[in-house]
């Protein structure tokens, strides 16, 4: 047999690389968009210095709004069965009351807010109402801001300097106490 | 008039056979350096939604709490337990000492509690005194944004 091989012809068989820069520029922008370092957020709390010999100062009655949160979640505001939608209004009356009502407080200085858990409620109802309750005071923050001639209180807040006095949280600072613990038996 | 004399037809193109190389260089650059510095959680913690939020600016100041059922293998939860950075604590008075430490070197230390929605406030009162014994008292309690 005699058959000969037909030797193909060579070309140039190269992978054009012009855009081999473009293919790469893509996936760095695409890695340097999505890397996305998340910023952690969450609520913010301090908590009171261990308890020493003193007793803390006591509060008015009338000064403080007390917030049971019970076994299951279910709320006792002021000893009264409540809800955590009733809560934000209910801040918000109480703080700026400024003694008009004799069941609010004196004055949004003197206002605390009681919140109390027993050591079996929900991690989640804690914070449905400890997040109402911020929500309130937010609220109360943002009408104090709009009088003051700014659109909310985070353009207020952004619009100081470091010395500046906060004056919307001078006036209506955020009490809010986490009652302590009942003792373990 | 004499005409202006046409450049020699050199060709002044600048090689960008290397181009790629540089630019997979600085990708790789970035993707290395891009240190997602995840601890390994070893409980679940599944954190609350919130609408009250705030925003911690400074990483560096944050020290975290975990405190949930444990993960077990085979998708399995155990019993809830609190992870400081990458160990269990099983002695609960042992984060006195520990968060003091962590203080002595951060003064303006900031715990961010991440706590399983499903957890009982006992255990986070618990550490919650702790916390309070060692003097680390700005704490946060991580929760994600609210959708509604």
């Amino acid at each position: 047999m005699a058959l000969k091989f037909k030797k193909r012809k060579r070309t140039g068989g190269e992978i054009p690389t012009a855009s081999m820069a473009d293919i790469a520029f893509l996936l760095l922008i695409f890695f340097l968009v999505t890397t996305t370092i998340n910023v952690d957020t969450g609520i913010g709390m301090v908590l009171p210095p261990p308890l020493d010999e003193q007793e803390p100062p006591p509060v008015n009655a009338r000064n403080m709004l007390k917030i049971l949160v019970n076994e299951v979640g279910q709320i006792l505001m002021e000893d009264k069965p409540s809800s955590v939608a009733l809560i934000r209004a209910e801040v918000k009356k109480h703080v700026t009351n400024n003694g008009v009502d004799p069941n609010y407080s004196e004055s949004p200085t003197q206002s605390v807010i009681s919140i109390k858990t027993s050591s079996q409620t929900p991690y989640e109802s804690y914070i449905d109402v400890l997040d109402e309750t911020w929500m309130g005071y937010f609220e109360i923050w943002d009408a104090e801001a709009r009088r003051l001639g700014y659109p909310d209180y985070v353009t207020y807040a952004a619009s100081l300097g470091e010395d500046d006095v906060n004056e919307v949280r001078e006036t209506y600072p955020a009490a809010i106490s986490i009652a302590e613990p009942d003792p373990q038996n | 008039m004499g005409h202006f004399s046409k450049k020699s037809g050199v060709t002044q193109d600048i090689p960008t056979a290397s181009l790629p190389d540089i630019i997979f260089m600085l990708l790789i650059f970035f993707m290395v350096t891009t240190v997602l510095r995840e601890n390994d959680v070893l409980v679940r913690a599944q954190v609350p939604a919130a609408e009250a939020l705030t925003k911690i600016d400074q990483k560096r100041l944050v020290s975290y709490i975990w405190i949930g059922p444990e993960k077990l293998p085979g998708n399995q939860l155990g019993p809830t337990a609190v992870q400081i950075d990458d160990v269990l604590i099983d002695d609960l008075g042992s984060i006195r000492s520990i968060m003091y430490r962590k203080l002595q070197e951060q003064q303006k230390l900031i715990v961010s509690l991440k706590v399983d929605q499903t957890s009982e406030m006992g255990i986070v009162q618990e550490v919650e005194q702790e916390l309070r014994q060692a003097g680390t008292l700005r704490i946060n309690y991580s929760t994600s944004r609210y959708v509604q």
